[in-house]
Parts: C-alpha cells; sequence; structure tokens
C-alpha cells in the first residue's frame, strides 16, 4: 500500500517488482508523502555545507524530456540531478526529432536505448508520462501532463505549507482561478485531501470544472477564511479561441484577482508561477512580505532531489526506516 | 441492396443444437437441414450438450469498412470474415472513407469490390452531404438507384438545421432511411471524454451528454414536422433515449441503436487513459448505461451497433488525447453482451438476439434472418459454455483496437451461415 507505486495494468506475469515511477499524486500514499517530505528536508541541510554536491546518484544518467516550455521544473529538475552527481541529459521538444514529426512512444525507445535511470517528462497531453512508462525500462517522474497532473508541484508545495506554517493537517487554502485548465489544482485537490488540509476552489463558473470532489464557489468572498491563497495562473495557451471563459481579462482581473485590499493581514499567497502580474496576482501582493513564491522554487530543488532519491533507491535517507519504502 | 460474394451455397444439418429464433416464435431442440443454401427441413432432436444455440444470424447497421483509402486498416473481404467470426450475416457501412461516399461513381466501385469480396452481405450507405461537409446534398436520386441501403454523414452532425430540413425533404423520394449521428459541435468541441466526475479529475476537456441529446431533439423535432422516419445512431445519453422515447410515443417513426461498449463500460474506464476506451460518443455516465439498456429491453431502442471502427496500432498508440476516436467490435460484440448482460439477468438472451439481428433488419427494411422452412440459410451457431480470451487467437479484422483486449468473455460463433454460403466455421466444429 506504500511506496510510489504505478503501471496499474502491467499484466505480464509475476516477474521483477514494477519499477518505481511518480506519474501521479493518486498513486501516493499518506507514508510516501511522509517519506519524501522526510527525505526533502534532510537534503535541504546538506545543500546548507560549502559543498553542495552529493555523491548519492552518481554514475546514474537522469533525461529531461520537456516538450513545453518550463523555466522552474526543468532547471529544478536538472539542478536536482546534478547536486546528485548523476550525469543529466536535456532535450526539448523544439531542435529535437519531434520537429520532424517523430510519435512520443518512437522518442522514448530512442531515449531508452541509451539506459536512462530516470526520464523525467513533461508534455501537453494526458497520460505521456503513462506511455514512456510503458515503452522504457527507466522510472518516469511526471513533470507535468497537459491538464491532468503535476505531482511534484504538490509535493513541493505540501513542503512549502509545512516549512511556513509546522504541520498540514487543519490549514484551509482557498484556490483561486483558472482551475479547469490546470494541472496543478487537479494535483494540489489530491495531495491536500492526503494530508487533511481543507481546501476551496474559487473561480468565474465556466473554468471550475464540473463534479470536481471539492467545496467550489465563484464568490471571491470565499478567500476570507482562508490560511493560504492559492492563485492559479490564467492559461490563455489553453483555452480555445473563442470559447469565452471570462468576457475578458480585464473583468477577470476586477472580480477575481488577488489584490491587498482582497487579503486578510498575514493571509499568505502562493502561485505556482509564471505570474501574469496585473492579470491574476496584483504586483504587490506576488512582491508583498506574505508572498511564499520564492520559498516555493527554493523547495522545488530539495523535493525533486528527494523524488528522485526516492524512485531510485525506494528509501529514505536517514529519516524513517527502510521499511517505511517497501512495497505492501 | 445487398452484396456478397458469389460462393458455393452450403448443405448440410445441424443437429442437437437448441435453435431459438424469438421472431418466429422457435425455441426447441431441433435438427436443421440446410440444402442448397435454403432451410428445408425443422426436425425434433434430442440435445447433444448444453450451451450449443442456433440463432438467426446478426446484422449490424454500423460498421466502417474504412475502404477506399484506409485498406491498411480494413478492408471489405477482412472486415466482412471479421463480421462473420462474429456471427453475422449481413453488415452496413458507414460512408466517411477518404474519398467519401458521395457519388454514384465511388459507390458503384465499393459494390463492384463487394461482389468480389464479401464473405457475408454487406450494404453501403451513402453521404448525406458532398464530402459530408454539411453544405451541398449529394445526389440522392442517383445513389439509391445505384444501390446505397441508406443516408448517414456519420462521424459528423449535419450541423445545420436548414441543411437536415432539405435532406429529410429530398430523402423521402428515395424511400431511404437517413441515419444521423447526433451532436452538438459548439458544446462538444475539444471534448475528449464524457464531461463529469472523471474527466473532471483527469483534466480532459469534456463532451457533455447534452451535445448529444440537444441535437437528438432537433433531429427529432425536423423529423416530426416534416412527417419523415429518421434513425438516431449510436446514443450514448440517458436524455437522448428519453427524446427518443417520447418521439416513438408520439407517433414519429424513430429508430435508435446502442453500442456494446455503451451498454457494457462507463467513463470510468477512461481512468486506464487506455486509448482503446476512446470513441465518439464517448462512455457517459452509469445512470446513461442503466438507461441505454433499459431502452434497449424495452424495445425503444432496436438495434445493437457495433459502431466497429478499426484504427492502425501507430494510431492508437499515442496519448489519449492525440489517438483517433473508435473502437473495433464486430468479433466480440456477441461475446461482450452475453457474458456482460445476459450472463448476470440484466437482458433475456431472446431480446438480445432479436436486437442483434431481427431489430436492425426492420429499421433498414432489409429480409429479416429467420429460421422457417424455405428462408434462406442465415443462421449462426454460437456455443455458449466457451470461455476465450479476447486478443489471444489473431483478429479476422486488420486492426486490434478492442476495449476488450485481454479479458475473458463467454459464448462464441462457431459457424455462420450467411446468404446460404458457409462464411464462417471455427477450427474443429463439427457440425
Amino acid at each position: 500500500m506504500t511506496s510510489i507505486r504505478l503501471v496499474k495494468d502491467d499484466l505480464r506475469p509475476p516477474g521483477p517488482p514494477p519499477k518505481r515511477h511518480l506519474l501521479s499524486v493518486e498513486d501516493l500514499s499518506r507514508d510516501d508523502v511522509e517519506r519524501l517530505l522526510g527525505t526533502a528536508k534532510s537534503f535541504e541541510s546538506s545543500l546548507e555545507r560549502h559543498v553542495k554536491k552529493l555523491p548519492t546518484l552518481k554514475g546514474l544518467l537522469v533525461v529531461n524530456l520537456f516538450y513545453e516550455s518550463s523555466t522552474r521544473t526543468s532547471s529544478s529538475f536538472e539542478l536536482a540531478a546534478k547536486r546528485l552527481s548523476a550525469d543529466t541529459l536535456n532535450i526539448k521538444s523544439s531542435g529535437s526529432s519531434v520537429d520532424k514529426g517523430e510519435s512520443l512512444k518512437d522518442t522514448a525507445l530512442t531515449l531508452g536505448a541509451y539506459d536512462p535511470d530516470v526520464i523525467v517528462i513533461r508534455h501537453p497531453q494526458i497520460g505521456a508520462p503513462q506511455l514512456v512508462a510503458r515503452v522504457t525500462d527507466a522510472h518516469v517522474v511526471n513533470a507535468g501532463d497537459g491538464k491532468h497532473q503535476h505531482p511534484t508541484q504538490a509535493l513541493l508545495d505540501l513542503y512549502t505549507l509545512r516549512e511556513e506554517f509546522g504541520r498540514l493537517e487543519g490549514l484551509h487554502v482557498a484556490i483561486v482561478g483558472d482551475v479547469l485548465h490546470s494541472r496543478v489544482a487537479r494535483s494540489l485537490l489530491q495531495a491536500f485531501r492526503l494530508v487533511g488540509i481543507h481546501t476551496t476552489l474559487v473561480g468565474p463558473p465556466a473554468l471550475l470544472p464540473r463534479d470536481l470532489p471539492a467545496e467550489t464557489t465563484s464568490d471571491i468572498e470565499a478567500i476570507r477564511d482562508a490560511d493560504v491563497v492559492y492563485v492559479l495562473r490564467m492559461q490563455q495557451e489553453r483555452m480555445q479561441a473563442g470559447a469565452n471563459y471570462v468576457p475578458s481579462l480585464r473583468e477577470y482581473t476586477a472580480r477575481w484577482g488577488i489584490t491587498p485590499e482582497r487579503l486578510r493581514p498575514g493571509q499568505k499567497v502562493m502561485h505556482p508561477g509564471p505570474m501574469n502580474r496585473g492579470v491574476e496576482i496584483d504586483p504587490r501582493v506576488a512582491d508583498g512580505g506574505d508572498s511564499l513564491v520564492t520559498t516555493e522554487v527554493r523547495s522545488g530543488l530539495v523535493v525533486r532531489m528527494a523524488v528522485l532519491y526516492d524512485v531510485l533507491t525506494g528509501g529514505p535517507v536517514g529519516v524513517r526506516a527502510l521499511a517505511a519504502a517497501e512495497v505492501a | 441492396m445487398l452484396w456478397q460474394r458469389d460462393a458455393d451455397k452450403a448443405s448440410l444439418v445441424i443437429r442437437g443444437a437448441r435453435v431459438l429464433d424469438p421472431t418466429e416464435g422457435v425455441d426447441a431442440v431441433l435438427d436443421v437441414t440446410v440444402e442448397d443454401g435454403v432451410i428445408t427441413a425443422l426436425e425434433p432432436g434430442t440435445a447433444d450438450r448444453d450451451g450449443l444455440l442456433l440463432a438467426p444470424a446478426f446484422v449490424d447497421p454500423h460498421v466502417h469498412l474504412r475502404t477506399p483509402g484506409r485498406e491498411d486498416e480494413e478492408t471489405i473481404a477482412s472486415g466482412t470474415q471479421a463480421a462473420a467470426a462474429g456471427g453475422y450475416c449481413a453488415i452496413l457501412a458507414m460512408p466517411n472513407t477518404d474519398p467519401v461516399v458521395d457519388s454514384a461513381a465511388t459507390l458503384g466501385a465499393l459494390l463492384e469490390t463487394a461482389r468480389r469480396e464479401a464473405e457475408i452481405a454487406v450494404g453501403f450507405l451513402a453521404a448525406i452531404t458532398k464530402g459530408q461537409r454539411g453544405e451541398e446534398l449529394t445526389e440522392m436520386g442517383e445513389l439509391a438507384d445505384t444501390g446505397a441501403v441508406a443516408f448517414s454523414d456519420d462521424g459528423m452532425p449535419v450541423a445545420s438545421a436548414g441543411m437536415l430540413r432539405r435532406a429529410l425533404q429530398y430523402a423521402s423520394i428515395t424511400e431511404r432511411l437517413l441515419a444521423l449521428h447526433c451532436e452538438e459541435p459548439t458544446l462538444s468541441k475539444g471534448g475528449h471524454v464524457h464531461e463529469g466526475a472523471v474527466a473532471a479529475e483527469l483534466g480532459f476537456t469534456g463532451y457533455p451528454s447534452v451535445a448529444e441529446s440537444l441535437d437528438v431533439e432537433r433531429n427529432l423535432a425536423l423529423a416530426a414536422y416534416e412527417g419523415q422516419p429518421l434513425h438516431v445512431q449510436h446514443l450514448s445519453a440517458a436524455e437522448s433515449v428519453a427524446a427518443l422515447r417520447r418521439a416513438r410515443d408520439a407517433g414519429l417513426r424513430a429508430s435508435g441503436e446502442v453500442t456494446p461498449h455503451h451498454l457494457v463500460l462507463t467513463d470510468e474506464a477512461v481512468r486506464s487513459l487506455d486509448p482503446n476506451v476512446k470513441m465518439n460518443p464517448p462512455l457517459r455516465a452509469e445512470s446513461d448505461r442503466l438507461a441505454l439498456l433499459e431502452a434497449l429491453r424495452d424495445g425503444t431502442i432496436e438495434a445493437v451497433a457495433t459502431d466497429h471502427a478499426p484504427h492502425a496500432a501507430h494510431e492508437k498508440d499515442v496519448p489519449f488525447e492525440e489517438a483517433p476516436f473508435g473502437v473495433t467490435g464486430l468479433e466480440t460484440a456477441f461475446a461482450a453482451l452475453y457474458t456482460h448482460l445476459v450472463l448476470p439477468g440484466l437482458l433475456p438472451l431472446e431480446t438480445l438476439l432479436e436486437r442483434l439481428s431481427a431489430g436492425p433488419a426492420r429499421i433498414f427494411g432489409l429480409e429479416r434472418p429467420r429460421i422457417a422452412v424455405g428462408a434462406p440459410a442465415n443462421l449462426v451457431l454460437l456455443d455458449l459454455a466457451e470461455e476465450w480470451r479476447v486478443g489471444d487467437e489473431p483478429f479476422r479484422s486488420r486492426s486490434r483496437n478492442s476495449w476488450l483486449l485481454g479479458e475473458t468473455l463467454i459464448g462464441t460463433a462457431t459457424l455462420t451461415l450467411a446468404g446460404g454460403a458457409l462464411a464462417f466455421e471455427r477450427a474443429g466444429v463439427a457440425a
């Protein structure tokens, strides 16, 4: 029941235990989350040393395969692998054979031929990491697949919240904005449920998906009671032309933009980046003392180190007994 | 209107099976004699072993044979062989090929091929609008004269109400039915998965049920206004079923069909992210599935249609959103419904056999396969005791995008007679 388990539909007869992947928050147990956050914490203390590099993953190969633009996620995965002494290979869709029409399966098979230990993949389509996990022998880490999942973002946000509040259970987070197009929101919702964080989703009616199992409202006043306001980016690149989710960005900002006036003193603000300043978040909020945005970026590095370590070793670094990591 | 290659007519005796033709009122253990492709005697027999059932062979009103244009995915030969293996004696092919079947020349070429290659009887629908673009009517008169069974823009809705009205008016002179794919494109645009909890959690753009039911309602209203019959294809939503039931109660000559996958699966299956559960219309909620089942039971929906849609392996071996819509079904339809609906007691066997054969034949004005002396032999011998795993034996279809790959099913066709000829015989069967 514990451990990062995936490829559920593996129909092959019993053989070696399934590879450890991180494809979706749904596959994590509470114990997995605790183990990963604990590992990240121990890596954080190692980064305070003068020599920041650890020999842990020396000789292993981490491939970063990015089909969508990314600054934070790709740089932190690369740095995380380097801090752990792994070799890294970074491939972006533009300038690669993807431009020539190569399918994801063929690209995965090609990279798989180098025997990478981990493939970190970001892709605009739901389920792309599952496909890579199926056709290669590498451990696969989902760095964002379409509107589906972004599990390392959810983990780094849990890490950030625990650093800030010293606890997770019982916190109340309001997630505000374009929930419909947000993989971050989907991963957060599952992660928050797992650790006992109360969540309210706030946004324009057409940007709140129907039948999502959560408390939803279009009334921005609902952020009042939250400990943290988690602001989502308006994802214009994922919106179909002419879909009219909102009449205009101006109208969106007027109704749902997070301004100092809408916040209580001391209410914390998070944002997964990149921010559209002046649209979903007022610059005064983004740069204000209650913003946790740069903490999130720092958390991203240690959490991704922990994820790489965890999928490869299946165990914690000195914070918990190894048994906790065993597959039930 | 149906075409089949010339083949020797069969002469054989099928002994010891339970013979069940619900429409003819036959249900007894009989020895059935077929001479030169015609049933010549039905005589009392003794049961050979449990599970052997002889029934009228099946009729599928909705198949994609991919010819012309994608013969790598299916041909008339492979598609009709797959159908024969599934127990079918007749199928109707949709016109959304490349090129679209929208001219007498294209249709004529298909009929020629069918006369050479078709293992069982095959009929062709022609498009309602040229290129299925929804802008200009096809020459329905000439197409009907050439041999079109009915008209459909399947794969696409006839988006314009005005265009559909003209089609209803003009089709009346051909005495051919319009078969409609119902979808309001401004509501389904970009949608891959039923709009509900599963799409919300996985992040898929939703394809709401109202996108179908709104178009069903509109089309039925137009048919009622014009006083013309109408057939609605592959229904998926409870609201669509309710609309069809209301129209029929009001006296409209409206009919509907449902696929095995919409009767067995719900959108929960999409959690696997397997492109072999991606089809249009999408799998919907459990309440929709139950409404479809109820409509099939009470006769509101008269036909099971596979919507057999073969796709090349490399086109389905991609992330879900990138994959084309459609799954195969000819070789698994009976077994899937027998296993998942009849055996658990959700649907009487007699009803299933009727909806797989007499129902679709009646809708499209085809000769009904029947078990009676003097009738051409359109028969399927089913083994209801046989357990098999889908995909273990190679498919006769050129494609293997089945939603049942790896599943164990109960019941299989062991012998199919189509138009009096032996169209399929499972190895090792001695009839």
